[in-house]
């Protein structure tokens, strides 16, 4: 016997305060995007997420009661499509970075001095955060980067100007720095 | 074995912890007490120390907000309202007793403790000498034939 539809979302939209983390999915042009929130903050935005290995991870960091519940990313939602559609250039949500280390925190902390619609590289990156020679642990800083979009690492390239890598696949970066307007 | 996160435990019992509040409280009872059940799981969560028996304890959980919701002894209305059951009229008991006189002992007999005592279907079939199921089914057939009676007339 299967449980109403109304009545799960009924459930869903009433732990509000009650939940370690809430997720739901989030349509973009780059395919939908997992999202996931504490109280604090964004904790989490994945491409191409397989649920069940983003929840555990998420229970992992911040406690085991993760529940999808829409309702608790609808600010996420806003400011994602904004984004996208070119209205938004600078995200106002709140991340939560708990489980991060101090370093990668540190790291992930200086992407968002890096304006919309430019590039910076990992060489300057890691200068800039006191490690002149970490380029390399930046770059895995970049990978490891649980917010990615929202803290903007497709904004790093290389010294070179090729762009090297991305979490989510190039074609994205590639997607992302066109939509903001990056010559390429 | 660790704690599940909270979705994959939700997931894997709601369906049946929603049949099992059903059968006890009827679809309209259920509701709510389905929403009470897992808001409670999910305030008891942290205080988990491991993943074992997770069907048992939502099952614990169920029945005991079940059991709240039965004590609240709230007349249960869909028969009531359309054999137009009044509270002016006497105790509901008494009214359905007058009402159905014409059906077969069993089934008049659970009708009147479903709906006129409330009494759940489990205590029924043990007052009956029989099963909760048999119950149900004998108030469920004894309910449609008054329906059909009240529809003739």
């Amino acid at each position: 016997m299967t449980v109403p539809t109304e009545l799960d979302t009924r459930f869903r939209a009433a732990t509000t305060g009650l939940v370690d983390v809430a997720y739901d999915f989030a349509d973009s042009p780059l395919g939908p995007l997992f999202v996931a929130a504490t109280e604090r903050g964004l904790c989490r935005l994945s491409f191409d997420a397989e649920p069940e290995a983003e929840e555990e991870r998420l229970a992992r960091g911040f406690g085991a009661r993760v529940l999808r519940s829409p309702r608790a990313l609808d600010e996420v939602r806003r400011e994602l499509d904004d984004y996208f559609e070119g209205r938004r250039q600078a995200f106002e949500l709140p991340v939560d970075l708990r489980p991060v280390g101090d370093f990668q925190r540190a790291i992930l902390g200086r992407l968002v001095q890096v304006p919309y619609g430019s590039v910076t590289t990992y060489g300057k990156l890691a200068t800039e955060s006191g490690r002149p020679r970490a380029a390399r642990a930046v770059g895995m800083a970049m990978n490891r980067n649980p917010v990615p979009i929202v803290l903007p690492c497709h904004r790093v390239v290389g010294a070179g100007g090729d762009l090297v890598g991305y979490g989510g696949g190039l074609d994205r970066k590639v997607a992302l720095l066109k939509l903001e307007g990056v010559q390429l | 074995m660790r704690v599940p996160p909270f979705e994959r435990f939700y997931q894997e019992q709601r369906d049946e912890i929603w049949a099992f509040l059903v059968r006890r409280l009827g679809r309209d009872r259920a509701e709510d007490a389905f929403q009470e059940t897992f808001l409670r799981a999910l305030r008891a969560y942290p205080q988990l120390e491991h993943g074992r028996h997770l069907r048992a304890w939502a099952y614990t959980i169920a029945s005991n907000v079940s059991l709240d919701e039965l004590r609240k002894k709230r007349p249960y209305t869909a028969p009531a309202e359309w054999l137009e059951l009044d509270e002016d009229d006497g105790p509901a008991y008494e009214q359905l007793d007058h009402l159905t006189r014409d059906l077969p002992p069993t089934e008049r007999a659970a009708v009147v403790l479903r709906y006129g005592y409330d009494l759940p279907y489990a205590d029924i079939g043990a007052a009956l000498g029989s099963t909760a199921d048999a119950a149900r089914q004998a108030a469920s057939s004894g309910v449609r034939r008054l329906r059909r009676k009240e529809l003739s007339q």
